[in-house]
């Protein structure tokens, strides 16, 4: 048996090529159909008997004290059934928004008039909000330790060529088309159920029991599906916890709070701002030696970190400073991939300034210190090459400054990244019905990237069934619990339970049928709806049939992440290349077309991976050419809470997009790796870089905003600047 | 939403019976797209809605030489782009309609709505009144974030831009308003209905709290005219544009007999640029005098610190508005 | 508060309801006849996310009072599927990966379903055109696009078919 158990371990491996019929392949969404149908039921929608609208005060104010709080007005209006103070007086309030008063009442309109009714004195305090400047910063700003690698110094002495730049992406928010909020009621004294929106189902009860008061095990956390996150949602947050506490002081009637436009941008999280002065220092042809940057960035009250600089290319001599600025513009929270594509731009437009400096092609600057790249530099070069046939480089490439004449200007750019994205850890129950069905069960949750999808792939794959056999469960914190979906950890989680238990159900079910089949159950495998012999196929039984031999028994199996058999690791490397159209005399910038390539290691969905690689790209169109979030230096306030001026890219603004996955045994290899998050990183840069390619100048901070584009011309000067 | 009570007139004698004499007190309501914002802001807080979508002489658009045109007040945006003799005859104005991307917006969304909707300024929007000063009485805008703000007719106390799409190409054909009140039917041209209001208490249009514009009277094409309008917007998902400039020009062989040029969401009216005029009268145009004219439409603007940038945006816009009439430039 | 007796027709339905006047057609569709297949986005007209038809046009309900539109046919995503089968639109949607967290989907695929009413064989432009007043932060419009497109493509088979068995 010893030696048994042995061999199982050893099976613990993802299916070769001509074993996967699902895997792999351009699989639709199985959840798609509730989707376009209007069936699918998202927190916002989630509607209980006798449910209270619940609405939060916020203070308009950037920072103040509360000198006064009189909330008995709204506790009498009829129709009010809590009113929760979430400050005291005396509280400090740090940001424009922050949560004052809760209160939860028949009605929106009336919970609205509650709102009005409560009396808040505020005493004004000095608020500060600009980021750009940490000289102007005066005391708000924290200093980190230098770092340093190598010999700088000795190295830029050495230096041939030194570029130095200035570059920076503003604050930007989440802007979830759902906003956050939960539903929340109390059954008795002891038990909550809780509907959130949210990226962690298995997370929320731990971080919801010691606030409340109740065993985590009480509280049952739901979710069928969720309307964006990217990074923002893993928490109950303060209003979540206050919609429980409104409930319990409405004798455990369910309370919405769903965060209104506005809330949702200024206080439901942000991107940090991050700045920084770049010197790079390199040998004539193009190697780079030297790397010092001096950053700084604004992720409100607590301190930024440094940045992951220099990006992907690991440049021997290295120094690094940054300072963080602390300002009243609200907090900031992980944002898709955090802190790379500001270390991304800071990098690949420093490097991207140093090939203008050399007369050189960027793509060949590249090639030039792939090494740089460590275990992935083999990689880039092949992606490298793959973008730059995707978007004709070699041909369309022209020095920095597009020499054509009229108005409207072309130019190309590049950028590399990378992301780790390991499979989170995850437990996932497979039961195996006596009728054939099969049924999975996990906290998870589908955050649109395709989860449901991806795990029902899997284990249809591995037991030999159709996709439609397999029911997954997700979004109930009562089943095994799973990661959050974060770090693009998720795919390579649940990938990996759902192969290592669909391969122990097979096991123990290929145990019963073996008998019959005269056969010892390590020579069976499942294929195509059929258990049967390997050596002699015609020694057969069908799927249902075998299952019928559970003695009417559903067999469940617990499969777990991480366990034996390496199937999933880190290490995404991906390519993305822009072209761009300006138009000098208005600032305005439009995407010609972009191409992204991507490795991800074992692709499960082709078709929702290529989603995330689209989606991201727009994403960073938005965020390269239209996002900030503005905030106001007198009143400290968010000046565009809304969707009219905190803009995002719409259907007809972001061009022609080619997306290319890199596939084959090389990247099989390396089991599933997560893809939410890496290309999303390079937009930015790479579009920065073909801006600067176009008008022949740099314009060093996103948004590329016209405003933005006619001050680097207006610089650079000459006839470009004015019409 | 405050809790408001909410009227249907079929007559406009009806409808201004049923409008306040106070501003505040009532609001008109067409597409609805501008006053449910504001009442959802809490920027307008109206004890009664007054519905004038059922008041039958108020839509419809005819066309006819040498009568013109006339548009009722509750056309919607969609209606006045799917008309042909609009199309064929007044293409600035179908340009400036256009810019409108949204189709649920322009659906929704009336014409006279278009003129009579709020400034877009983010402080009016919070809260902060049309003239965005604090409690101290110290202007926001001039103190804050006016990236978005005036550059021309900007001297103060108002900073906003005219957020209308249609206002300049209606002011550059020389359209008039047609509007009903208490005491009967009065009639101004459209360049004369917006204002720059000097304190909290004003609007930025000239309409009594109980008048309602019925509707709008654009005169015959003149033979031998052009006209366009150029809007320089960052997306083209729904976006208000950064400057735009409508202009009609009517030629005389190659030269300009008369001229009208006239900017939007650069003041706090639309802005009709005499100098401009001025600089392309009796001239055949060039690039040049184009220029010239883009050049003479800004003259006086300023920056109020933060929107220099739409000095230069007004000029493109003024420029390729002209080239467009006149069928050459760069078009976006 | 201004309460009024209404009756809407909703995907071919007749509601009678008693709505205040202040509520907007969002919430009456969403709490009042539990079609939560429309959605909140923005509140303020700029999204797109709760889009549904009225008289075949596109607008926005978070924008739009039920008492207006008495008389008028409303439909949401809910009443698009014909007897009981998917519109092509929605089949599209689903197969080609348009849906992503799927929040936006409804209102772009009423928007495209307006288009498609209008104009069956729209350009690819004319479709982005259509349906630049719906926002996706996803982001799928590229998918979006071609699922656009395929729907238009099977609409146009389907009636080819149509007109050779007719002659």
């Amino acid at each position: 048996m010893a030696e048994r158990n042995a061999m199982e371990m050893a099976e613990y491996k993802w299916p070769e090529p001509e074993r996967r019929r699902l895997i792999g392949k351009r699989i639709s969404r199985v959840d798609g159909p509730e989707k376009v149908t209007g069936r699918a039921k998202y927190t916002y929608d989630v509607n209980r008997p006798g449910m209270l609208a619940g609405k939060v005060l916020r203070c308009p104010h950037a920072h103040a004290r509360i000198v006064r709080l009189d909330t008995s007005a709204a506790e009498k209006m009829p129709g009010v059934k809590a009113v929760l103070p979430l400050k005291k007086v005396g509280d400090e309030i740090l940001w424009a928004g922050d949560e004052v008063v809760a209160v939860a009442a028949v009605d929106e309109p009336t919970a609205e008039d509650a709102i009005r009714a409560i009396v808040v004195e505020y005493e004004k305090l000095p608020h500060f909000v600009l980021d750009t400047d940490p000289k102007a910063a005066g005391e708000r700003v924290r200093p980190t330790a230098e770092q340093v690698e190598g010999d700088p110094d000795a190295a830029f002495r050495e230096a041939e060529v030194v570029v130095e730049g200035l570059y920076g992406a503003s604050l930007i928010t989440h802007c979830c088309l759902e906003a956050h909020g939960a539903v929340v009621e109390w059954e008795g004294e002891n038990n909550v159920l809780v509907h959130v929106s949210t990226q962690a189902v298995s997370g929320i009860a731990g971080q919801m029991a010691g606030p409340l008061g109740v065993p985590a095990g009480n509280i049952r956390v739901k979710q069928d599906h969720i309307g964006g996150g990217f990074g923002s949602k893993f928490g109950p947050d303060s209003w979540g916890i206050a919609a429980a506490q409104l409930s319990k002081m409405a004798g455990g009637r369910p309370v919405k709070i769903m965060l209104e436009r506005d809330a949702e941008l200024m206080v439901a999280g942000a991107r940090p701002s991050y700045y920084g002065r770049v010197r790079v220092g390199a040998k004539r042809d193009g190697t780079v030696i030297a790397w010092e940057s001096e950053t700084w960035g604004t992720g409100g009250i607590p301190p930024t970190s440094p940045l992951p600089l220099p990006y992907v290319l690991r440049i021997p001599n290295q120094r690094k400073r940054h300072v963080a600025i602390v300002t009243n513009s609200g907090p900031a929270r992980a944002w898709r991939a955090p802190l790379h594509p500001q270390a991304c731009l800071l990098t690949m437009a420093a490097l991207d300034d140093l090939a203008a400096a050399l007369r050189m092609d960027p793509l060949d600057l590249l090639l030039k210190n792939i090494e740089l790249a460590g275990e992935r530099a083999d990689v880039y070069r092949e992606e490298l090459q793959i973008a730059a046939e995707l978007m004709e480089w070699k041909k369309r490439w022209h020095p920095r400054g597009d020499p054509s004449p009229g108005p409207v200007k072309r130019g190309l750019g590049v950028s590399i990244h990378t992301w780790p994205g390991r499979g989170h850890a995850c437990r996932c129950d497979l039961t195996i019905h006596p009728d054939g069905s099969v049924e999975v069960k996990l906290g998870s949750q589908d955050l649109g990237t395709g989860t449901r999808t991806a795990i029902a792939i899997v284990v249809a794959d591995t037991l030999g069934i159709p996709l439609e056999a397999v029911r997954v469960r997700i979004g109930d914190n009562q089943y095994p619990p799973a990661g959050g979906s974060g770090g693009s950890t998720t795919i390579g989680g649940v990938s990996s339970a759902a192969r290592r238990a669909a391969l122990d159900a097979l096991d123990q079910l290929f145990a019963r049928i073996a008998p019959l089949l005269n056969a010892s159950p390590d020579q069976l495998e499942a294929w195509e709806g059929r258990i049967r012999v390997k050596e002699d196929p015609s020694r057969s039984i069908a799927w249902e049939q075998a299952c019928a031999r559970l003695d009417g028994m559903p067999l469940t199996v617990r499969g777990e992440n991480p366990g034996p058999g390496e199937l999933t690791t880190a290490g995404a490397a991906g390519v993305q290349m822009a072209d761009v159209s300006v138009d000098i005399e208005t600032g305005i910038v439009r995407i010609n077309k972009m191409v992204a390539v991507q490795d991800c290691g074992l692709i499960i969905n082709m078709k929702t991976a290529e989603s995330q690689c689209y989606g991201a790209m727009i994403m960073g169109i938005s965020y390269a050419l239209y996002e900030e979030k503005i905030m106001d230096p007198a009143t400290g306030r968010m000046l565009n809470p809304n969707m009219e001026f905190y803009k995002l890219a719409g259907l007809a603004d972001i061009g022609e997009l080619v997306v290319h996955m890199m596939t084959g045994e090389k990247y099989d290899r390396r089991g599933v790796i997560g893809l939410g998050e890496p290309p999303v990183i390079s937009p930015g840069a790479a579009i920065s870089n073909a801006v600067a390619n176009a008008i022949g100048v740099r314009v060093p901070f996103l948004p590329l905003t016209p405003e933005r584009v006619l001050e680097a011309l207006a610089k650079k000067g000459g006839s470009h600047a004015r019409v | 939403m405050r809790a408001f009570e909410y009227v249907s007139p079929t007559t406009k004698e009806q409808a201004v019976a049923l409008l306040s004499s106070t501003w505040g007190e009532t609001e008109i309501l067409a597409g609805g797209t501008d006053l449910l914002a504001l009442l959802k802001d809490d920027i307008v807080r109206p004890r009664r809605v007054v519905n004038i979508k059922e008041i039958a002489e108020l839509r419809g658009i005819s066309f006819s030489m040498p009568a013109g045109l006339r548009i009722g007040a509750t056309v919607t945006l969609q209606e006045l782009l799917d008309h042909p003799d609009i199309a064929r005859h007044y293409p600035a104005l179908v340009q400036a309609a256009r810019g409108v991307t949204s189709p649920q917006i322009r659906n929704m969304g009336t014409v006279g709505g278009d003129l009579c909707q709020r400034p877009r300024c983010w402080y009016f929007r919070s809260g902060f009144g049309l003239l965005a000063r604090d409690e101290t009485g110290r202007s926001l805008v001039l103190e804050g974030d006016n990236r978005y703000h005036a550059i021309l007719g900007n001297e103060g106390p108002a900073y906003f831009v005219n957020p209308s799409s249609l206002a300049p190409a209606l002011i550059a054909y020389g359209a008039r308003l047609r509007i009903f009140g208490p005491r009967g039917t009065r009639e101004i041209p459209v360049e004369r209905f917006f204002r720059i209001p000097k304190s909290e208490a004003e609007r930025e249009y000239d309409l009594q709290p109980n008048e309602i514009v019925t509707e709008i009277l654009v005169p015959p094409p003149s033979a031998g005219m052009v006209s366009a309008t150029y809007e320089v917007r960052q997306r083209e998902a729904l976006d208000w544009p950064l400057a735009t400039a409508s202009v009609a020009l009517v030629l005389e062989g190659q030269r300009v007999r008369s001229a009208r040029v006239v900017l939007g969401h650069v003041a706090p009216i639309p802005w009709p640029s005499p100098e401009a005029e001025r600089a392309l009268l009796g001239k055949t145009v060039s690039e040049e005098v184009a220029q010239a004219a883009a050049n003479a439409a800004v003259q006086r603007a300023r920056s109020l610190g933060k929107n220099e940038y739409k000095i230069q945006l007004a000029r493109v816009a003024v420029r390729r508005a002209i080239q467009q009439a006149v069928g050459g430039g760069a078009r976006r | 508060m201004d309460v009024r007796l209404l009756t809407l027709n909703v995907n071919g339905e007749q509601h009678t309801l008693a709505v205040p006047v202040c509520k907007t057609l969002l919430e009456v569709l969403r709490e009042d006849l539990h079609l939560t297949g429309t959605k909140h986005g923005c509140e303020l007209g700029e999204c797109g996310a709760c889009t549904v038809l009225v008289d075949g046009e596109p607008i926005l309900s978070c924008l739009a009072l039920p008492i207006e539109l008495e008389g008028r046919e409303i439909l949401t995503i809910e009443g698009l599927m014909e007897g009981g089968r998917p519109h092509p639109l929605q089949i599209a949607f689903a197969e080609m990966g348009a849906v992503q967290c799927g929040y936006c989907t409804p209102g772009v695929v009423l928007s495209a379903k307006a288009l498609l009413d209008r104009n069956p064989m729209p350009t690819r432009q004319e479709i982005a055109e259509a349906l630049s007043g719906n926002l996706c932060r996803c982001t799928g419009y590229i998918q979006i696009l071609d699922a656009v497109e395929r729907a238009v493509a099977w609409v146009r088979e389907r009636r080819l078919i149509l007109e050779e068995g007719r002659s």
